[in-house]
């Protein structure tokens, strides 16, 4: 196609819930790329026992998956090397979120993916919105499940495309209620928890804003072969957002929440958190190995993150933020216990008091309640 | 998803079951929304309805725009086709025959289309109309290019002027609506527009139809979601949509915030509301800033509420839970009166009940 670059493309099929159809679209696609005469290969396929979805692998060259033993019991994930050395033009690789086995080179299938993306091979991939990192707590609000298998936002970004695929709940129901999505028991379990209407129909509007937000995006990045940006909000914006990490849980929530409202506004992140005493062992250790796993957090999110001395933290942040041009500042909302000190005895107001210049947001424990 | 029961008001209840009587006896509308000729709208169309008719329903094609889609043709052989009427050749879905073979399911097509002069419908989406109220359910697909409120934005970017159009209201009372987003030209398989000599802004004006669609779907699902919490009493912050409300006071840094509401709201997509709650004796002074805050608020097309209560902070509440609030707007004086510090202040007494929304302090 021209570019410099040999780094593969990325096309992601998203969805809003299994049965969808993600791996069936994907695979369409997969056979009109065969059609066409492109050299493809199916690396790794989960076929659920749906009928259709297997139907649509028929004459597709599929990868044989690698076997891994854990604790006794032998399991099958994408073959990575085998994949390069076959050395497709496009290949098929199903569940971008998963986890692999402990014990495989990489813990995520994604993971996986940038390497045959770095040796020029093309993917198409397929993953729900539930997945998606910054959207974990606006998830777990909405289907009060708590996510753990995570893709970062800016693996997404990276995807050269993220098409919809969507189906309205009532048709999904009806899926899973003919047996097509699930075995029987499995699916009345699921029409009991995740599958209820108002759930669907929420991560179904995530799902759509998300990919608008994808597609948009990718004007804005002048994505189309160096075409001049859409004029009203190309540049960068002048805001900085400024995420306040410490040892309490809920940091994790403010960074994502910090990290998503950045890249909406096209805005940088950047994540301090405050050591107050120049020795090591003046935080409990257990504390500061909390602060550095959220600092880690952040990091994988592709927000800059840093540990500051000082021995008052609101005026450590304020100095921090005039000093690199900061606009917002992310804190989280404090346990409970605490709330009733909020505003009137914790940083939030101190900050407020040093830097009236800075907009402060208090980030919601969106967990439900 | 906090759960609080939520009495619908009369007039809601009375809506509720004009809209309950009618939707019985009326066919139930599903709409595939596509964002440009060609990504497969006809398409799924047909092949839903020719999975229908496999499982036992009485399905017909009531119009189909004369083509030469091949890929169309196998599933038209299986289907029963209620021919069109003719008129000036123009053609036109022929509503009576349709009515008459009283179908279960009929499928149309292009529901932008014009009906020819003299017909009793203008346009194929009130045919579509006459055939649900006659009880029919009906499968049809229209391209978002051709959604009256979206036609000038569209036109900026195709530059070509549409003719037939349906209005955004008609999608809204859909009972099911389907985003047909295939690619016509994927990355992978970008064959057509390589070879045109404009491809490059084809492929833009293409991604930017499709944003709209993309958004369009979302605003009819929200709509939809609003209407089933409101039915089962539930208000509830689910959060998918972004609804940012901004609290402004006669003192508040009301430009700051109101503009950092709209920046924010445009780049989510979302909704702005800007919220006043009514304070007795307002000085002329206050009157006069507040006046002009509430004048900044209308300059970038915010929706204004004037909110009625006892307890301001409570008041905020109550109406941010109810419109599913994501983030709450507020500013905050740095002078501090000794009764505030005493009762806590009014900030801390939001956070504190703003479960499951954020908040903004604007110092000022």
């Amino acid at each position: 196609m021209g570019e410099s670059s040999e780094r593969g493309k990325l096309k992601v099929f998203l969805g809003y819930a299994a049965g969808v159809g993600k791996t069936y679209q994907m695979l369409q696609e997969a056979q009109k790329l065969k059609l066409q005469g492109r050299d493809i290969v199916i690396g790794y396929f989960e076929p659920h026992a749906r009928k259709d979805t297997i139907a649509q692998t028929e004459g597709l060259e599929a990868i044989p998956r690698r076997q891994v033993e854990y604790r006794g019991t032998r399991f099958e994930e994408m073959d990575t090397v085998a994949i390069l050395v076959r050395r497709p033009e496009v290949c098929v690789v199903d569940e971008f979120p998963h986890t692999n086995v402990p014990g495989s080179e990489r813990d995520k299938r994604w993971q996986d993916v940038q390497v045959l993306l770095d040796a020029g091979i093309n993917v198409l991939t397929t993953m729900n919105i539930q997945h998606l990192e910054s959207l974990n707590d606006q998830v777990s609000q909405i289907s009060g499940i708590r996510v753990r298998e995570t893709v970062p936002d800016w693996v997404m970004q990276q995807a050269d495309e993220v098409v919809m695929v969507d189906v309205p709940p009532p048709a999904l129901v009806n899926r899973l209620l003919r047996g097509v999505v699930y075995p029987p028991d499995k699916a009345k379990k699921a029409l009991e928890h995740f599958f209820k209407e108002p759930t669907l129909v929420a991560l179904r509007e995530l799902a759509l804003r998300q990919t608008a937000h994808e597609v948009e995006s990718r004007q804005l990045d002048g994505e189309y072969n160096g075409q001049p940006q859409r004029e009203t909000n190309g540049q960068k914006s002048s805001e900085r957002i400024l995420v306040y990490v410490s040892s309490e849980p809920s940091s994790v929530m403010a960074i994502r929440r910090a990290k998503r409202v950045a890249d909406y506004l096209h805005a940088d992140c950047l994540a301090v958190a405050i050591h107050r005493e120049p020795e090591m062992n003046g935080l409990q250790v257990a504390e500061m190995e909390a602060i550095e796993r959220h600092l880690n957090f952040a990091r994988n999110l592709h927000v800059e993150a840093r540990l500051l001395q000082g021995s008052d933290a609101a005026k450590t942040l304020v100095e921090f933020a005039h000093v690199n041009g900061v606009t917002q500042l992310f804190v989280a909302r404090p346990a409970e216990e605490r709330l009733r000190s909020v505003f009137s005895r914790n940083i939030v107001q101190q900050v407020v008091r040093f830097a009236p210049d800075l907009q402060v947001t208090i980030v919601a424990d969106r967990a439900r309640t | 998803m906090t759960n609080s029961a939520r009495r619908p008001t009369p007039d809601e209840l009375l809506r509720q079951v004009q809209a309950d009587e009618w939707s019985e006896h009326r066919g139930r509308l599903k709409v595939f929304l596509g964002y440009a000729s060609g990504v497969g709208k006809s398409f799924r169309m047909l092949d839903e309805g020719r999975r229908r008719k496999e499982r036992g329903e009485d399905v017909v094609v009531g119009a189909l725009q004369p083509r030469t889609d091949s890929e169309l043709e196998p599933l038209l052989q299986k289907m029963e086709v209620v021919p069109l009427r003719y008129s000036e050749e123009v053609a036109a879905m022929d509503v009576a025959a349709v009515l008459r073979r009283r179908p279960h399911v009929c499928l149309v097509d292009a529901l932008a289309h014009n009906n020819p002069p003299g017909s009793a419908n203008r346009s194929r989406w009130q045919d579509v109309r006459q055939v649900l109220d006659a009880g029919i359910d009906v499968i049809t697909s229209v391209n978002v290019q051709y959604i009256e409120e979206l036609r000038e934005r569209v036109e900026g970017i195709t530059g070509k002027h549409v003719e037939q159009t349906v209005p955004k209201s008609f999608l809204f009372g859909a009972d099911e609506i389907s985003l047909v987003d295939a690619p016509a030209g994927t990355t992978l398989s970008r064959t057509q527009e390589a070879a045109r000599p404009d491809g490059d802004d084809f492929a833009r004006g293409l991604s930017e139809l499709r944003e709209i669609a993309l958004l369009l779907a979302a605003d009819v699902v929200d709509h939809q979601l609003e209407t089933y919490l409101q039915r089962n009493g539930v208000s509830a912050s689910l959060g998918a949509q972004e609804r940012i409300l901004v609290c402004v006071t006669p003192r508040a840094n009301a430009r700051t915030m109101i503009e950092s509401g709209r920046r924010n709201a445009d780049r989510f997509h979302g909704e702005l509301v800007v919220a006043y709650v009514r304070q007795p004796e307002l000085s002329a002074d206050d009157q006069v800033l507040l006046d002009r805050n509430l004048a900044i608020a209308r300059e970038v097309g915010a929706e204004i509420q004037i909110l009625e209560g006892e307890e301001p902070i409570g008041t905020i509440l109550q109406f941010a839970r109810n419109r599913g609030v994501t983030q709450i707007f507020v500013g905050h004086s740095l002078e501090q009166k000794w009764w505030q510090r005493w009762t806590g202040s009014h900030v801390d007494r939001l956070v504190r009940g703003a479960k499951g929304m954020d908040v903004r302090i604007f110092p000022h």
